[in-house]
């Protein structure tokens, strides 16, 4: 049986004026797990997250988060109530203290545990009397973090949250997000810092100018793609390489580098039947392949 | 138990850790009986995702490694085919250090058996699967 995806959009698609945010979006985000989701800077994402939370209408196509339909007012303020989140801006309210700002949103849900809440206050130290206007922003950012993570909902979305935080916040940061799906926890995050997404995702979906150009498990990325430098002792010919799975060919000489997202065993097999002298296989790291992908397209 | 997992690594996560836990028992790090951390533990210890040891620990189970026990956590469970495989793969390390020994002998670098070693074992795998 097929768990039913937490995340699901049909065809969703947004424009302000002429300009198309997101262009036909089908996403389906499994339950249960830790989704990467990235992208350039105006690539959609946070347009798509706000859709997905009811924030801003979607202009067609439609889509649900926990089994509640987006685009129904009703059922998208009965499904923030099982949903954290966390903004891009990490707005919140200027003129509160950290304080009354914890305790407002401890009232406003029921899944709140005091206990996460006090080992996050310690861990981020943040000053309890300080008004959030006059707070920096690495400090802003562990305070939306601290309200959405303090609650256990069935989904936590996060659009950038390691954004402002310095290498030990980003740490802490992964260490609450592990430990949130430890205990049932959906998540889905956007980031820039795709070394921290290689470590922590289970699924990676790669958004491009509001498509979706990639949608796989890190299992599959690391088991499948690979770079593979030859030499041959004659000049060699590209058309020999374009096997499936191979994405891109470079020659320089008698060296060639093939750039395969799967299949690399035929390609060493046919560089070893035109008796390659040098035969080297590297994986390709979240990085390499993001930017491969993103350039092609 | 000492874990260290490479995320850029060409291996998922969850085949990287089986590797590292069965190397633990062959090289008597682990013994029979002893326990392993929780899936949620380890995962926070690693910081990589609980599905990765969940799934780690759940291969290892249908190998015979592990017993997992409900509540209690993952034992190691050294059964005889266990032990067996723990001197073959002693006796293929002497084996495979004899071939490396030569080789370097011969002036091969580091580097070059390395590459050799991995595109061999590549072409290998992947005959045995059409096999």
């Amino acid at each position: 049986m097929i768990p039913e995806p937490v995340i699901q959009t049909k065809q969703l698609r947004k424009s302000y004026g002429k300009f198309e945010a997101v262009r036909g979006l089908d996403l389906c985000i499994e339950p249960n797990r830790i989704t990467g989701f990235l992208g350039a800077n105006g690539a959609g994402k946070s347009t798509t997250i706000k859709m997905l939370l009811g924030m801003i209408k979607p202009t067609s196509g439609g889509g649900s988060v926990l089994g509640r339909k987006i685009d129904d007012p009703k059922a998208s303020v009965d499904m923030r109530r099982h949903v954290a989140y966390v903004s891009e801006d990490k707005r919140l309210y200027a003129y509160m203290t950290v304080e009354q700002i914890i305790r407002f949103t401890r009232a406003c849900y029921t899944d709140w545990r005091p206990d996460v809440e006090q080992s996050l206050l310690r861990t981020y130290a943040l000053p309890l009397d300080r008004k959030i206007k006059a707070l920096s922003k690495g400090m802003r950012t562990k305070l939306a973090l601290l309200l959405a993570l303090s609650r256990r909902p069935s989904l936590l979305i996060l659009d950038e949250p390691g954004d402002g935080l310095d290498p030990c916040g980003v740490e802490e940061l992964l260490e609450s997000l592990v430990a949130q799906s430890s205990e049932g926890t959906s998540i889905f995050f956007s980031s820039h810092q795709i070394a921290e997404v290689e470590r922590i995702a289970d699924n990676i979906c790669i958004l491009d100018k509001g498509k979706l150009i990639m949608d796989s498990s890190m299992d599959d990325l690391r088991q499948s793609y690979r770079q593979i430098t030859l030499v041959f002792p004659e000049v060699p010919v590209e058309r020999e390489f374009q096997l499936a799975g191979v994405e891109r060919i470079r020659t320089s000489g008698h060296q060639m580098a093939v750039y395969a997202s799967g299949n690399a065993e035929a390609v060493v097999e046919r560089a070893r039947n035109l008796h390659a002298t040098s035969i080297d296989v590297t994986p390709v790291t979240l990085r390499d392949i993001y930017l491969q992908t993103v350039r092609e397209t | 138990m000492i874990l260290k997992l490479t995320p850029t690594a060409g291996q998922p996560l969850y085949v990287q850790l089986m590797e590292q836990i069965r190397h633990a028992t062959e090289s008597g790090a682990l013994r029979d009986g002893d326990q392993l951390p929780g899936i949620r533990t380890l995962a926070e210890d690693l910081v990589i995702s609980p599905n990765t040891v969940a799934k780690a620990y759940s291969e290892l189970e249908h190998e015979g490694l592990l017993e997992l026990r409900h509540g209690a956590g993952a034992f190691v469970s050294l059964n005889r085919r266990g032990k067996l495989l723990a001197d073959q793969v002693s006796q293929a390390r002497q084996r495979v250090g004899r071939l490396i020994g030569e080789l370097l002998d011969e002036g091969l670098r580091d580097d070059e058996i390395r590459r050799v070693f991995e595109a061999e074992l590549l072409q290998a795998g992947e005959l045995a699967r059409k096999r």
